[in-house]
């Protein structure tokens, strides 16, 4: 055996970056910036599930078949979560974000990267819990379509139902989660009034403009599927859209540390990963 | 004996019974180990993670939890945060997702390993522990595949059989050795300078 370069199929890295060029000439979707090992491994199961030989033959069907985009954008895009997920999170935002709220006569929440609509759920649950539902505007956004479709829908799985509970008494619930949904044929609906103070809006944190006067932003696990450059446009996005003191919510696992608007920012919950905007 | 490219990092998965094993593996780490070790243990979602503060007090190498988009450094060992899947880009920095669970897990080690092999190549040695399900054992068959290293623990022997005696029947290429010979076989592949 030699020293020479490894064997390492490097053929289907050239055809990655192709498919994402062609979906952002074709579609303007910009997949250009997402972290590569993940975007990586939603591809290659799409090309899989989808049944094309190579990520090249996927593309061939991209630009000519328009079915195909919304099959494959499912893949790239939709997050699978779950309602009060980490709720230490939501009971940080129930114990020290809302009673800073409670001073403004109207509110509007941002979530960013809604997906199908467990944390837009769950923050509708939390406001109203706590009495601010009346006077909040939800906006929740996605770049998916379908995802959008769902998160208006909402409609879960009845056997995600338990954990989505748990999680809610976690928070620090005030009320029983099946106050909320009717159970049907396996499927728990949640109550449309939830819906009442809510847009859905198609919205992409790395092509669209910022939002208004936002007091809260909530987008959490999106963060880490961009590389820094398109991570540094979302969180410029952020500060754009937030009103004086206004608040944003990251996952668990993202933090601001490393971004070049960190100063922007001061660590409100750091545990919880919630930062307030600081005075511009 | 064939000249191999040499390592650029330790990729190891654990499952049932894995505290114990990793214990009998990484102690033995000597303070400058000369790679990263990118550690998988299949834990509980709603756990805190205990096992860097474990570890920290066991090891002579440092131990954290991985951070999304950090480098991997010599000499560190780093455990996925429990509830997100650890991957390495192909700068060799490392990253977290909150994909689907893969083979139930998430962290899957099959994700680490197969990440692993695409980033690193022949570079990474990947190491299959005790366990009760079968992860691991495809994303062993790629670090194999890209003509990286595989070491696998001895089923007869381990904890739990199922996970290692998957990872010999997908990798019959793979090193399989009990459990005590592991350290010294990965000091041995990369020898402190």
């Amino acid at each position: 055996m030699s020293l020479s370069p490894s064997p390492r199929d490097g053929g289907e890295d050239i055809e990655l970056q192709l498919l994402l060029e062609a979906l952002f000439q074709r579609y303007h979707y910009d997949f250009r910036h997402y972290a590569r090992a993940s975007i990586k491994r939603r591809l290659v199961q799409a090309r899989d599930q989808l049944g094309f030989p190579s990520l090249s033959a996927l593309q061939d069907s991209l630009l000519h078949d328009p079915a195909t985009l919304p099959k494959l954008l499912n893949y790239l895009t939709v997050q699978v979560s779950e309602m009060f997920r980490d709720p230490s999170y939501f009971r940080a935002l129930r114990e020290k974000v809302l009673p800073h709220l409670r001073t403004y006569p109207s509110l509007k929440v941002w979530i960013a990267g809604c997906s199908n609509g467990e944390e837009l759920y769950s923050l509708a649950i939390l406001f109203r819990e706590e009495g601010l539902a009346q006077r909040t505007l939800f906006y929740a956004t996605d770049i998916n379509p379908q995802a959008l479709a769902a998160a208006e829908a909402g409609v879960y799985p009845l056997d995600q139902v338990r954990k989505f509970t748990q999680n809610h008494q976690k928070s620090g619930a005030r009320t029983s989660l099946s106050d909320y949904y009717v159970a049907d044929y396996g499927r728990a609906v949640f109550d449309k009034s939830l819906r009442d103070g809510v847009v859905f809006s198609d919205h992409s944190l790395v092509t669209d403009a910022a939002f208004a006067e936002m007091h809260l932003i909530s987008c959490r696990n999106v963060l880490i599927y961009f590389d820094r450059d398109l991570q540094d446009r979302a969180i410029g996005l952020f500060r754009d859209s937030l009103a004086r003191k206004g608040f944003l919510g990251l996952g668990s696992k993202e933090s601001l540390r490393f971004s070049r608007h960190a100063a922007a920012f001061a660590d409100f919950d750091r545990d919880d990963k919630i930062y307030q905007r600081r005075e511009p | 004996m064939s000249l191999r490219p040499p390592l650029r990092a330790v990729a190891i998965g654990a499952s049932a019974g894995g505290v114990q094993a990793l214990s009998a593996i990484l102690p033995a780490l000597p303070v400058d180990y000369p790679l990263p070790v990118l550690v998988v243990v299949h834990v509980p979602p709603d756990r805190d993670n205990a096992l860097v503060p474990l570890f920290q007090s066991k090891c002579r190498v440092a131990v954290k939890e991985a951070e999304d988009k950090e480098p991997a450094l010599p000499g560190v060992v780093y455990f996925a945060p429990s509830d997100y899947h650890l991957m390495v880009e192909l700068d060799g920095s490392l990253a977290l997702s909150s994909d689907e669970h893969v083979n139930h897990s998430r962290p899957s080690i099959d994700v680490l390993f197969e990440t692993a092999a695409d980033a690193f190549g022949p570079g990474v040695a990947g190491v299959v522990l005790t366990g009760a399900n079968s992860d691991g054992a495809n994303g062993l068959r790629a670090i194999l595949e890209a003509g990286g290293q595989g070491l696998v623990e001895d089923p007869a022997a381990a904890y739990a059989q199922a996970m290692p005696a998957a990872a010999v029947a997908a990798c019959p290429a793979a090193d399989v050795l009990p459990l005590p010979a592991i350290a010294p076989h990965l000091l041995s592949l990369a020898p402190v300078p």
